[in-house]
């Protein structure tokens, strides 16, 4: 034991005394707490075990009756009293001098000492243990025998020792090289492997080892030395004189079941057919049937187990990322081949055609799912959220949270922790009103925060919903006109006015406060839903409350599309979003100022014509087409030149260089190879809803 | 599993323990016999080092806090590639409660602390080879 090595003692003692210390302290004012009993108990424990290992034998004694008592404690057979926190600190600030060394001259420590054993039922016992665990060293496992052993080997009279590993010893980490080597230093010679009980392949359990090995071992090696041997590898083993003594070692089991040697217990349940040796016999005697049938009996429990292990596997999300990407990529030649297909008109190729199409389909829906992880996985920390604000507030909450198995791409999950935990804190921060407040309105002076999430349709709806003080859609209008946000005449809905809160540089706390309302928040989150390719939606009514509304597509990976055509072009848009198609009146077909809207069955859709957005040379020649999408609860028609078909539709980002062509979110290859753009709805939508004339300007600029 | 010994890399020990000066003694005997140690300060700690490193034994304390070294065996034990792994449990208990609850846990070997560095190193020997 090195200087160094006692250095690093010292230094963990004076870290476990403050410990100790503490908990002792700890424990006068609550004298039931296991895990205090717990600390103090394995403070004492280590300062013991620690102190001994380091040659501290008299710290190890002496506290060794603390930690006895604690340990009573522990199970519920003492309990903490004034008297023994008293001894314990009195014997803890006794640790230091004991390790230095220091004398007792006044016989504090024994006195310490005497006053603890009287506080033990039986205290005798404990102390006999004591000189037990700290004055024996080396007695329950020795080494030596081996030098001696080896040295008498050579000349004398020989035992035959046979040994089997026994149950799950290789599962263990027992190693039969170690064993044999230990073997050979005894001295034994001739080791051969037996296979006589290993049975066949379908009865073999794979985890055990059914190899028995046999050989000559000196006379004079003891039964205790072989013990020694096996202490850690349970082996059945046994030893025996010769049988013969002309017995041959090497063959030796293949000579005996050549004669069939009766005497040999080893080999009486070997005595079945086996004239040519290991092999097992092709008709099975009812003896070794029954001692085939056990170990797969046995067997039968560890694949139980293995099999309920097996529901579940983890797997590196980087994998799920790789197998995605393949499976765009099949889903993508898969097209193509369907193309190819279709044009060469071969009914056989088409057949084949189709039914790779079922399978990348089936495919891409396993693959999918796979990377679906359920809510829950956010929520925990949203809780400790609300908690921890709602303290520091001094507003009281009740944070409940509704759908917590709903699952999402695990991308989109990953995602939305940051932005949920930003509407979160506006929620308590802004949204939540003081107790006194509170009062005054009448509300109970619990608030409430609820998170929820569902599917419906396509879409997760992710709402957080307070009963606060609601947003003023006057205060907003006020700040957004002062901030030079909209005109002082501009005419807005609600509904505009309350997503003012989502641009850059809008906060209407009075006050920034340490949780929110520096105006970096709001349009942070909405930059990330809408990179999501969701959308986000807010309602607020004052007095009563806000409710803000993510909407999120189930997945970014592969959608269902729909293909159109404008100019020669190919776009598609989510089938998701798609409402309803219907053809574009005859009267409309030419741009009027102020006049593109439809009648839908009653009720007035805006819509835009793609042509126009796109600045299209050139004009349509045949019927157009009106796809109207819908988002929430905002719908606008989208005029097109044709309707392709549905397709599946595997999304590439689109490069740096085009992320403020906000149109489009993405890009897709088409079967025959070529490059659609995907449309983002949401855009659309709002560029359709504020001013068709507006977007026109804008997209011919 | 190597059984055929041909592997002459050096082999790594893992050392769990709550004790630094356990560990430290522990990791300074065994390096100086030519073994690589890794050291954990815990059960849990030691269930993730045992999983994320290729360990050929394990050396673990009993009483520690959080995981236990009974309770991290077992945890050990049902991973997939747990088993197999000699394991060594440290105790102050007594040798024959000790050797019982070992076995019943999924551990090759104990050892009774205190303990000196010859016989560390005659355990790992036994376990390790």
């Amino acid at each position: 034991m090195t200087d160094d090595m006692t250095a690093v003692f010292r230094e963990e003692l004076r870290d476990l005394l403050d410990s100790l210390e503490r908990g002792l302290l700890d424990l006068t004012s609550n004298p039931d707490d296991p895990s205090l009993i717990n600390q103090v108990f394995r403070d004492l424990h280590t300062v013991k075990g620690s102190g001994a290992m380091f040659g501290f034998t008299e710290l190890a004694a002496f506290i060794h009756n603390f930690e006895t008592f604690f340990e009573n404690v522990r199970s519920g057979k003492l309990k903490i009293t004034a008297e023994i926190i008293r001894l314990s600190l009195a014997a803890r600030d006794q640790i230091p001098g004991l390790v230095d060394g220091t004398p007792d001259p006044e016989g504090q420590r024994d006195a310490i000492l005497a006053a603890v054993a009287a506080l033990m039922p039986g205290a005798a016992p404990a102390v006999t243990t004591e000189t037990d665990a700290a004055g024996r060293s080396d007695t329950e496992y020795e080494d030596e025998s081996d030098v001696l052993s080896v040295a008498l080997a050579a000349s004398q009279a020989t035992n035959r020792l046979t040994f089997r590993f026994a149950g799950d010893a290789l599962g263990l980490g027992a190693q039969p090289e170690i064993i044999l080597d230990e073997l050979r230093g005894l001295g034994a010679t001739g080791i051969v492997a037996s296979v006589d009980d290993v049975p066949t392949l379908d009865a073999l359990p794979v985890d055990q080892c059914m190899f028995a090995w046999s050989m000559d071992i000196p006379a004079s090696v003891t039964e205790a030395q072989i013990e020694d041997v096996f202490i850690f590898a349970e082996a059945d083993w046994s030893i025996e004189a010769p049988a013969d003594a002309d017995d041959d070692a090497s063959g030796y089991d293949f000579n005996l079941d050549d004669f069939a040697a009766p005497s040999a217990p080893v080999v009486a349940q070997a005595q079945a057919p086996a004239p040519v040796a290991p092999t097992p016999a092709p008709t099975v005697p009812a003896p070794q049937a029954a001692v085939a049938s056990k170990p797969a009996a046995a067997a039968d429990h560890p694949n139980a187990a293995q099999a309920a292990q097996a529901a579940t596997i983890r797997v590196a999300a980087e994998r799920l990322d790789a197998l995605m990407d393949s499976v765009g990529e099949l889903v993508i030649v898969e097209a193509r081949l369907t193309e190819l297909a279709r044009q060469s008109r071969d009914s056989a190729l088409i057949t084949t055609a189709e039914q790779i199409t079922r399978l990348a389909a089936g495919l891409r829906d396993a693959t999918m799912t796979m990377r679906m992880v359920p809510m829950r996985s956010l929520v925990a920390r949203f809780r400790r959220l609300v908690m921890d604000l709602s303290a520091s507030l001094g507003k009281p909450v009740t944070f409940s949270v509704l759908g917590e198995d709903t699952e999402l791409d695990k991308t989109v999950i990953e995602k939305l922790a940051d932005p949920l935990v930003h509407i979160l804190r506006n929620a308590l921060d802004h949204g939540m009103e003081t107790i006194a407040e509170r009062q005054t309105a009448g509300k109970s002076q619990n608030g409430v925060v609820e998170l929820s999430a569902e599917h419906s349709g396509a879409e997760v709806l992710i709402r957080v919903r307070d009963d606060g003080r609601g947003m003023d859609p006057e205060r907003i209008r006020a700040k957004a006109i002062a901030l030079g946000m909209i005109s002082a005449d501009a005419t807005l809905t609600q509904q505009q006015i309350l997503s003012l809160v989502f641009e850059a540089g809008f906060s209407t706390a009075s006050s920034v406060t340490e949780l929110s309302g520096r105006g970096v928040g709001m349009d942070v989150v909405r930059r990330t839903i809408e990179s999501l390719r969701g959308q986000i939606e807010i309602d607020s009514t004052i007095g009563k409350g806000t409710t803000v509304t993510l909407r999120l597509p189930l997945t970014l990976a592969i959608i269902e599309g729909l293909l159109i055509e404008v100019a020669g072009e190919k776009y598609t848009l989510p089938m998701a979003s798609v409402h309803e198609i219907v053809e574009l009146p005859a009267e409309k077909s030419v741009a009027k100022r102020g006049g593109d809207f439809l009648d839908i069955r009653g009720s007035f859709v805006p819509f835009l014509r793609l042509r126009q957005l796109f600045d299209c040379q050139g004009e349509h020649t045949t019927e157009q087409n009106v796809v109207i999408v819908q988002s929430g609860t905002a719908r606008v028609g989208i005029v097109v030149d044709r309707i392709v078909g549905t397709n599946q539709t595997v999304i590439k980002q689109m490069s740096k260089l085009h992320s403020s062509v906000r149109a489009v979110s993405g890009a897709t290859i088409l079967g025959d190879g070529s490059v659609a753009l995907i449309l983002d709805v949401g855009h659309l939508i709002t560029t359709g809803r504020v001013s068709p004339t507006e977007t026109n300007k804008e997209a011919a600029a | 599993m190597n059984l055929v010994g041909m592997d002459d890399m050096t082999k790594t020990v893992l050392t769990v323990d709550d004790s630094p000066s356990v560990r430290r003694m522990i990791a300074m005997t065994l390096e100086e016999a030519g073994y690589r140690v890794i050291e954990a300060v815990d059960g849990n700690d030691g269930l993730e080092k045992a999983t994320t490193n290729s360990v050929d034994a394990i050396i673990t304390d009993q009483n520690m806090p959080g995981l236990d070294g009974l309770g991290f065996i077992r945890a050990l034990r049902k991973t997939p590639n747990g088993k197999g792994v000699p394991i060594v449990v440290l105790s102050t208990d007594s040798q024959e409660d000790l050797k019982a609850q070992a076995r019943e846990a999924g551990a090759l070997g104990w050892m009774v602390k205190p303990f000196t560095q010859d016989k560390l190193l005659a355990v790992i020997r036994k376990v390790l080879g």
